[in-house]
């Protein structure tokens, strides 16, 4: 959400700058500046019967510089709200399917393990195959900068107040990215367990971290993530003897919002369960390939 | 919070229809959200009258349509309500079903001016 107008866009910076889309030349306090730099003299009336998906209330009132509010119409929509984001994703999509890319968008609450858990996974697959990262978060490079330490190309895209990664910045952020073809793209989302769930990036599939620091009951609590999510981890499963965890009540309830949710016990610090993560990523890694 | 995003759609979806079908003025705004959907009406209120000041939205009447969730158990083959993601079939008690209608939300239509 931008500071200076309050929409949700801006400030949304990819490595450090901002995105093209969002400008302040004035410094408007307004969320949109009504703009009224345009001319009422040849405005085109509506006249009834003229838009075919339309319905006339009322055409006893001729048209005036003021729009008449007892002369309305209805006109038919039918539109998904995240129209604009679904078209991204889909051209997303297409990019990462013509170019043989697999690509996974990370998500979790905030302090699950992403990050550590993406590190290993890279330091574990790196000298295998061609891999990039997208960091998200609303503030900093930290998690870049881990990444960037492992010799990964990664870019960071920070979005302000925004609460998760959308398929424009996703978009945005592939262009400046160096991705050889038959790559493997990790997108970290932004550490929250609710709104990244209801936007498609264009991603293969989506995974869903779950500590075992946090309860198990996070699945019914949150269920759009689980229910969204292709693959589910249980992360820190090192810390268990030290818990009130109970594993089979976690898989549990994430499968009763996603029956047959596959589930990966593992410990990214520890490395331990590491390698059927990494299978699991390779055979979606092989199913993506294009062959050049 | 996300809810601010889907806000700002709605009013680029709006403003898009108004250059193409030429009107000024919205005065309400009909949305079909269903139950299932990510989205927390309360929220999507608020910002929705954030979002559209100084737009020609800025006067519109926000009206929701929910619509309910339904499913068809893939167990009993039968049509079964479902009012959020951990419910069970109320005849064969799984979980294993698949959503046929309340995971939308689309703007239906407009009365514009």
């Amino acid at each position: 959400m931008c500071t200076t107008c309050g929409c949700g866009i801006g400030p949304a910076r990819i490595n450090g700058k901002t995105l093209q889309w969002h400008q302040h030349p004035d410094k408007p306090l307004l969320y949109r500046p009504f703009e009224h730099t345009h001319s009422h003299k040849n405005i085109q009336v509506p006249i009834f019967g003229q838009f075919p998906n339309t319905v006339q209330r009322k055409t006893n009132s001729t048209y005036s510089h003021v729009p008449d509010l007892s002369q309305t119409r209805i006109i038919k929509i039918e539109r998904d709200i995240l129209t604009k984001n679904n078209h991204y994703a889909a051209k997303n999509r297409r990019y990462f399917s013509r170019h043989g890319i697999f690509v996974l968008n990370l998500l979790s609450s905030p302090g699950s393990g992403k990050t550590t858990l993406l590190v290993k996974t890279l330091q574990m697959l790196q000298n295998q195959l061609p891999i990039a990262v997208i960091e998200g978060d609303q503030q900093t490079d930290h998690d870049a900068a881990r990444i960037r330490a492992t010799g990964v190309p990664v870019i960071q895209i920070n979005t302000g107040k925004g609460c998760h990664l959308s398929a424009q910045m996703i978009n945005q952020a592939i262009q400046q990215l160096p991705m050889m073809n038959n790559s493997l793209l990790f997108i970290e989302n932004v550490g929250n367990l609710v709104c990244p769930s209801a936007f498609d990036l264009g991603e293969a599939h989506k995974v869903v971290i779950l500590s075992v620091t946090e309860g198990e009951d996070k699945p019914l609590k949150y269920p759009d993530m689980f229910h969204v999510a292709d693959l589910m981890l249980l992360n820190k499963c090192d810390l268990l003897p030290y818990l009130v965890f109970n594993i089979d009540l976690a898989t549990n309830y994430a499968q009763r919002i996603h029956p047959d949710l596959p589930v990966i016990e593992l410990s990214a610090i520890q490395s331990t369960g590491m390698s059927s993560w990494i299978s699991w990523i390779l055979a979606g890694y092989r199913r993506a390939a294009i062959t050049t | 919070m996300h809810e601010m995003s889907l806000a700002e759609n709605i009013v680029q979806l709006i403003e898009e229809a108004a250059r193409q079908q030429s009107f000024t003025i919205v005065k309400t705004v009909w949305l079909e959200i269903g139950q299932l959907a990510c989205v927390e009406q309360a929220s999507l209120r608020f910002y929705f009258d954030v979002v559209t000041q100084g737009s020609i939205a800025y006067q519109a009447k926000l009206e929701i349509i929910e619509i309910a969730g339904q499913a068809i158990c893939k167990e009993c083959k039968l049509k079964i309500p479902i009012a959020s993601y951990y419910e069970v079939c109320p005849h064969c008690r799984c979980c294993n079903w698949q959503i046929t209608a309340g995971d939308c939300m689309r703007i239906k239509e407009l009365e514009v001016a």
